[in-house]
C-alpha cells in the first residue's frame, strides 16, 4: 500500500487531465510526445493497480480525504481494474499511431498544395465544390481536405480521462458526469476532420449521447428520491426483492440510456456514419473503448443494485444483442465502404456483449466470457481500424473495390487486419474464441441452447465480412492504380495490437483472475 | 399532495416534452433548445422529490449545479456544431440520407 498522494486510482484521471489541458494551451497538433510519455506512466500505473488489487483486494480511495457520503469516492475492483488496463492498454499505441499518421495527413496536405484549413477557424473556407465532395458519400473518412489532427490530443486526453474515472467512480451521480465528459469528448474527436458529413455524424451523434444521459439523469433523481443515496455500495442492500415502481421506472431509464451510448440494436443508427468517418486514430478509440464504458456501466449496475430486477430485463437485452449481430454483420457484408464495413462490425460485435445477461445467473463463467469479449474486441477492432487507416493513405481510397492489390504492397498491415479478423470470428487461440468459448460454455451449463446458435452464426457472419475485404486485396493490381507510401510505425502498431489481441487468449486464465478481485 | 411531488411531477412533464421535442423537432436550434427543456424537467425532479418534511436537502441541489454546467458545456458544443455545419452545407437540420450508405 502506498502513500494517499501516490494512489494510482487519482493520478490515472489526474495525468490525462493535466496532459490534454497542456497540448490545448500549446495549440492545434502539438502535445503528442507529452500524451504518449504521459500514456506510457499511466500504463505503468493500471498494472501497478491491478497488480496490487491481486496481491491485497479491491481498494477504495477518498478523494482529497473526504469519504462517502461527505466527498466523493474512487473505488476499484477486478471488473474496474481490467477496463483500465484495456484503456490504456488500447491508447497508447493509438498515441503512437495518430502522432504519425497526422504528420503524414499534414505533409500530404503541403504537399497537394492545399492549404491546411487552419487560417481563420470562424470563416471556414467553404466552397461549394468542396461541401459537395465532402456530402458525396464515397467521400466519408477520406484523408483528403481534412485538417490533419487539429485538436486531437487535449480531446483524446479528456476522454482517456474520463474513461478512467467512469472506471473508478463509485457513484450515479458521480457515472452521470464521467458518461457527458465522455460524450462530449467524443462528438468532439468525430468533428475532428471537418467535412459536412462528419459535422453531421457527430451533431447526430451528440443529439443520440445527450438524449440518452438526460434519461440516465432522470433515472438517478428517481433513485435519489427513492433511496436518498446514490453510492452503488450504500444502495446494494437497500433495493430489495420487493422493488417498488419507481425503482423500476429508474433502472427502466437508465438501460434505455446507457444502451442507446452503446449502439445496441435499436439504437445503434448513430454509429456507423460516426465511427465510419472518422479520421482512423479516432475510430479506434471510439470503438475500441468508448462504447464499452456504457456496457461496463450496465454491467455494474445489473450485478449489484438492480440485480432482483434482472429477471425482466435479462431476455430482452440478450434478444436485442441477438438482433445486433445478424443485423450489424448482414450491414457489414453489404456495405461498399471498407471504414463502414468495420463499423458496421462493432455494432455486431456489441451485440455479444448482451449476450451475457440471461446467462449471469446461471454461473460466475458468463462474466468473465463478457470481460473477456469486450477486452479482445477493444484490442482486435483497434488493430483494424488501424489497419483500414493505413490501407485507405496506401490506395488513397476507402471502397473495398480500391483495397485491389494491396496484399502485396503492405503485407505486414493486411497479415494484422486477417489477425484482427481471427479474433472477431472467434478462431482459437484468439481471445475472442476464449470469450465465445465460455459464452456457450455458460449456455451449455444453464441449458439454454439458442444462445449457442447465435454465438456459432454470429462466427460465421464475422467470417464472411472479414474475408470479403482478404479476398480483394489479394486480386491482381490494376496497372494505373496509385499507391502512396505509408509510415513503418502505422503498420507496426496495427500489427502488435492485433497479436495483442490473438496472444491475450493464451493469458485468459490471468484476466479471469483479475475480474475475480470482488469489491 | 405535497409540493415536493408537484415540482417532481412538473419535472417529469418537461422531461417528456424535452424528449419529444430533441427526438421529432428538425430544426437543429429548436433540438437543442429541447434538450435544456429536457434537462431542467431531470433537475426539478431532483430538486423536488428530494425535500422531505418541507426541508431541502443540500445534496440534489449540489448535484443540479453540477448537471447545469454539464448542461452549459453540451448546449455550447451543439450549437457550435450546428453553426459549422450551417456554414458548411446551409443546412439547419440532420438530412435523412446522410446516415445511410
Amino acid at each position: 500500500m502506498t502513500e494517499a498522494w501516490l494512489d494510482p486510482a487519482a493520478w490515472l484521471i489526474l495525468l490525462p487531465l493535466l496532459w490534454a489541458s497542456l497540448s490545448f494551451l500549446t495549440g492545434p497538433r502539438r502535445g503528442g510526445r507529452l500524451a504518449i510519455a504521459a500514456l506510457a506512466v499511466q500504463a505503468v500505473l493500471a498494472v501497478r493497480l491491478a497488480q496490487e488489487m491481486v496481491a491485497s483486494g479491491a481498494r477504495v480511495h477518498a478523494v482529497g480525504g473526504w469519504g462517502a457520503p461527505l466527498g466523493i469516492d474512487l473505488m476499484a475492483d477486478g471488473l474496474a481494474a481490467v477496463m483500465l488496463l484495456l484503456t490504456q492498454a488500447v491508447a497508447l499505441p493509438i498515441a503512437l499511431y495518430a502522432q504519425a499518421y497526422f504528420a503524414n495527413a499534414h505533409h500530404r496536405a503541403e504537399a497537394d498544395g492545399s492549404e491546411p484549413a487552419q487560417g481563420s477557424p470562424d470563416i471556414e473556407p467553404s466552397p461549394a465544390g468542396a461541401s459537395r465532395l465532402a456530402d458525396d458519400p464515397r467521400a466519408h473518412g477520406a484523408p483528403r481536405r481534412v485538417a490533419p489532427g487539429g485538436h486531437f490530443w487535449p480531446l483524446a486526453g479528456f476522454l482517456i480521462a474520463a474513461l478512467n474515472a467512469l472506471y473508478l467512480s463509485a457513484d450515479l451521480f458521480n457515472l452521470y458526469v464521467t458518461l457527458e465528459l465522455m460524450g462530449l469528448a467524443a462528438v468532439g474527436l468525430v468533428a475532428l476532420g471537418g467535412g459536412a458529413a462528419q459535422l453531421a455524424a457527430a451533431m447526430r451523434y451528440l443529439l443520440v449521447s445527450l438524449t440518452a444521459s438526460g434519461a440516465y439523469l432522470l433515472g438517478v433523481a428517481l433513485i435519489y428520491g427513492t433511496y436518498g443515496t446514490v453510492s452503488i455500495a450504500t444502495l446494494a442492500p437497500l433495493v430489495g426483492r420487493e422493488v417498488p415502481l419507481a425503482t423500476g421506472l429508474a433502472a427502466g431509464l437508465m438501460l434505455v440510456g446507457l444502451m442507446a451510448k452503446t449502439a445496441l440494436f435499436p439504437f445503434h443508427a448513430w454509429l456507423p456514419p460516426a465511427h465510419g468517418g472518422a479520421p482512423a486514430p479516432v475510430s479506434a478509440l471510439l470503438s475500441a473503448l468508448v462504447v464499452k464504458a456504457s456496457f461496463y456501466l450496465i454491467l455494474r449496475l445489473w450485478l449489484t443494485p438492480f440485480a432482483p430486477l434482472a429477471e425482466t430485463a435479462e431476455w430482452l437485452m440478450g434478444g436485442l444483442g441477438t438482433a445486433a449481430i445478424l443485423w450489424g454483420s448482414w450491414q457489414a457484408l453489404r456495405t461498399r465502404h471498407i471504414k463502414r464495413l468495420v463499423a458496421w462490425s462493432t455494432v455486431a460485435q456489441l451485440g455479444y456483449l448482451f449476450l451475457v445477461f440471461p446467462l449471469l445467473a446461471a454461473d460466475g463463467l458468463a462474466l468473465q466470457a463478457g470481460v473477456m469479449q469486450a477486452v479482445a474486441h477493444g484490442l482486435a477492432k483497434a488493430a483494424m481500424f488501424a489497419a483500414v487507416g493505413v490501407l485507405m493513405l496506401a490506395t488513397g481510397r476507402d471502397t473495398l473495390d480500391g483495397l485491389a492489390g494491396v496484399a502485396g504492397r503492405v503485407p505486414v498491415t493486411l497479415f494484422a487486419f486477417g489477425l484482427a479478423g481471427v479474433t472477431l470470428m472467434g478462431l482459437p487461440p484468439s481471445a475472442g474464441f476464449l470469450a465465445k468459448w465460455l459464452l456457450i460454455d455458460a449456455a451449455l451449463v444453464s441449458g439454454q441452447w439458442g444462445w449457442v446458435v447465435v454465438i456459432i452464426a454470429g462466427g460465421l457472419l464475422a467470417a464472411g465480412y472479414v474475408f470479403r475485404v482478404l479476398r480483394v486485396a489479394f486480386l491482381a493490381v490494376p496497372a494505373d492504380a496509385p499507391f502512396h507510401p505509408v509510415p513503418r510505425r502505422l503498420e507496426w502498431v496495427a500489427f502488435a495490437l492485433a497479436t495483442a489481441s490473438v496472444a491475450l487468449g493464451l493469458r485468459g486464465v490471468a484476466l479471469a483472475h483479475l475480474v475475480g478481485v470482488a469489491p | 399532495m405535497s409540493a415536493g411531488l408537484l415540482y417532481a411531477l412538473a419535472g417529469v412533464l418537461l422531461f417528456v416534452l424535452g424528449a419529444a421535442g430533441v427526438l421529432l423537432a428538425t430544426h437543429l436550434l429548436r433540438r437543442v433548445l429541447a434538450f435544456n427543456v429536457m434537462g431542467s424537467g431531470a433537475f426539478l425532479v431532483l430538486v423536488g422529490l428530494a425535500q422531505r418534511g418541507g426541508v431541502a436537502d443540500p445534496v440534489p441541489q449540489a448535484m443540479v449545479l453540477t448537471g447545469i454546467v454539464v448542461a452549459v458545456a453540451a448546449t455550447a458544443l451543439a450549437l457550435g456544431l450546428a453553426r459549422a455545419l450551417h456554414a458548411r452545407t446551409g443546412r439547419t437540420a440532420l438530412s435523412e440520407e446522410a446516415s445511410r450508405d
